[in-house]
């Protein structure tokens, strides 16, 4: 365990450097700089300001001074935000994101799993033609028009939850995002869950089970649900990539000051180390998404090693 | 002597268009799918307005049959029908360009690691799994930003994030056809890797290959709506279904039918497309009947 544990952390170190050449490459070998501005400056004042961020350096010790305070954990200051590090604005957006992602995620496994599993217990019957032809309307629709859409309806018509204005932020703030981000996940859950749960109940296994006389909820719950369970640990790991992305949009839709609206924002800005902070964030994150999902792979299916 | 004959002459082809065909559901799909494409390429012909000139004497007219513009105006006063057709050319034209180009990527990237196997193997899967964990949608919201707004950099984009699936899907097929025997009497044969790959391995994978690129389409006309919803995708006046949602929203108070019309439209055509993938599986998956 403790060897693949530091397997797998050697080998996100490559990953993470390919992202951060990436993103490093992409910034500055495009033209423009992140303080050419409309408004001319002092030629001395700029000067000044480019050597405050050692942008008058050539590239590659730029490169190589980012690579050292990276590796020091310092993610460097950030060019528009002045006086904030880009640690310190990850810091603050950060818990907004994951609180929402979670909820979003939770949601999703919950309510995703429980239709699915319900629509394969009766195979064609009206419990499983209706949850599945809203699921397929489900995957359809992206949360960038769900979230304008529950925002007409709970916030504007019923009055019944904030639309925005984020202050301080309470649960009913963060009801709304949750839910948008979460609905297409929901129906792809429930499509998937469905799909290996139909697979699953034509096992040998489940045959054995019921031929001992358990009953259905019994059979469902201790032998087809593991195995049940496999694909959709095989679709989470992109799953939880999409929802950081998508928690962008929701973002900028409802107003909310998590990482993805400073994304956006810096990259509009050109603000280097903001961009090269916050991307590698989101790929830091997707690894170890990606690594929960190897773990869950363990332990749903004894028969995957994880020593490989 | 008429069924053997009849067996030998089935088509492929034809048959699968018949399973396809079976359900009413995928016929309402083909035939919605086809109206859309329809409507959006004849366009420019067929309404005498332009997704463009605003015409301020018809702001925010709500929907209507009498007047002719039965989609209403928007805060210009150009015809929202004229200019959601407009949305869903640009959509669905992104969608086709991006996914041939990530299906063609993906298609010899995965047939080359998989018929050669070894080192290059290891390598190109490698790479795959290195760029899985690129954060890709920042990456291509960047671009956008750095090098302006420009449809090419839509498709290029798009086709570099989804070509990655594919790749491994393939890959998968290929390690299974190589071990058939038609492969190794090709090999016999003298025929070269190039060859092998294009004319033996890749046609034989088609099948996974249309069903995966009918599904690709619609992630990839979410993602291009996505940009534009940022503001990030094309460039005023011309509109996508993302950018005609974004105006939507920030009117939605006053005028509704701006969100909810783009908003069913993209819906639509991603729901037909999805669906259409889904039949397409069914129907080409030998062990449903």
């Amino acid at each position: 365990m403790a060897r693949f544990l530091l397997r797998r952390l050697l080998s996100a170190l490559p990953t993470l450097l390919v992202i951060a050449t990436l993103a490093f490459a992409l910034l500055h070998l495009t033209p423009g700089g992140p303080f050419d501005s409309d408004r001319t400056l002092v030629a001395q004042i700029q000067r000044a300001i480019e050597a405050r961020y050692h942008l008058d350096e050539p590239v590659w010790r730029q490169y190589l001074r980012y690579l050292n305070d990276l590796a020091h954990g310092d993610l460097g200051p950030s060019f528009t935000y002045r006086d904030t590090s880009v640690n310190q604005i990850i810091a603050q957006g950060l818990p907004i994101d994951l609180a929402i992602g979670g909820c979003a995620i939770g949601f999703a496994l919950l309510v995703g799993g429980a239709i699915g599993l319900g629509a394969a217990s009766r195979p064609g019957s009206l419990r499983d033609r209706l949850p599945m032809t809203l699921a397929m309307i489900g995957i359809s629709v992206p949360s960038f028009v769900i979230a304008p859409l529950l925002i007409l309806i709970f916030a504007m018509r019923l009055h019944w939850l904030p639309s925005g204005d984020w202050v301080g932020g309470s649960w009913r703030h963060l009801l709304l995002p949750s839910l948008a981000l979460a609905l297409p996940y929901t129906a792809f859950i429930a499509r998937i869950v469905r799909a290996s749960a139909l697979d699953v109940m034509g096992n040998a296994h489940i045959r054995t089970a019921r031929a001992k006389g358990l009953g259905d909820t019994a059979v469902l719950l201790r032998h087809a649900l593991r195995p049940t369970l496999m694909p959709l640990v095989s679709y989470l790991g992109p799953a939880l990539a999409s929802v950081l992305t998508g928690s962008i949009v929701i973002e900028q839709v409802f107003g909310l000051p998590g990482v993805g609206r400073f994304f956006i924002g810096g990259a509009l800005n050109r603000d280097y180390t903001l961009v090269m902070g916050l991307t590698l964030l989101y790929g830091a994150l997707i690894i170890v998404g990606n690594f929960v999902v190897d773990l869950c792979y363990a332990w749903l299916d004894p028969r995957v090693r994880l020593n490989r | 002597m008429s069924a053997p004959v009849a067996v030998a002459e089935r088509r492929p082809r034809r048959e699968l268009w018949r399973r396809l065909c079976a359900r009413r559901s995928t016929r309402a799909a083909l035939l919605t799918l086809g109206l859309i494409v329809l409507a959006a390429v004849l366009v420019p012909w067929l309404s005498p307005y332009d997704y463009s000139s605003p015409s301020w004497t018809h702001i925010f007219t709500a929907p209507t049959w009498a007047g002719g513009q039965v989609f209403g105006t928007d805060a210009l006063g150009r015809d929202l029908l004229v200019r959601v057709m407009w949305g869903c050319r640009i959509s669905l034209l992104v969608g086709l360009v991006a996914s041939v180009v990530s299906v063609v990527i993906g298609v010899l990237w995965g047939a080359t690691a998989g018929y050669l196997g070894g080192r290059t193997d290891a390598l190109l899967m490698r790479s795959v799994d290195v760029l899985y964990s690129v954060p890709f949608i920042p990456l291509v919201i960047v671009l956008n930003v750095l090098f302006g707004r420009h449809l090419v950099l839509v498709f290029i984009g798009i086709g570099a994030v989804s070509w990655l699936d594919i790749a491994r899907i393939v890959r998968g097929q290929t390690l299974a056809i190589c071990s058939r025997e038609y492969v190794d009497a090709a090999r016999a044969l003298g025929v070269r890797t190039p060859a092998m790959i294009c004319r033996h391995v890749v046609p034989n994978i088609m099948g996974i290959v249309i069903v995966y690129a009918t599904l690709t389409v619609p992630a990839v006309i979410l993602f291009e709506a996505l940009l534009s919803f940022l503001g990030l995708g094309v460039q005023a006046p011309l509109a996508s279904l993302g950018s005609l949602v974004a105006d939507g929203a920030s009117e939605m108070q006053s005028n509704p039918y701006l969100l909810i019309i783009p908003s069913i439209l993209l819906a639509l055509i991603v729901l037909c497309l999805n669906h259409l993938g889904d039949a397409l599986r069914d129907a080409l998956d030998p062990h449903e009947p």
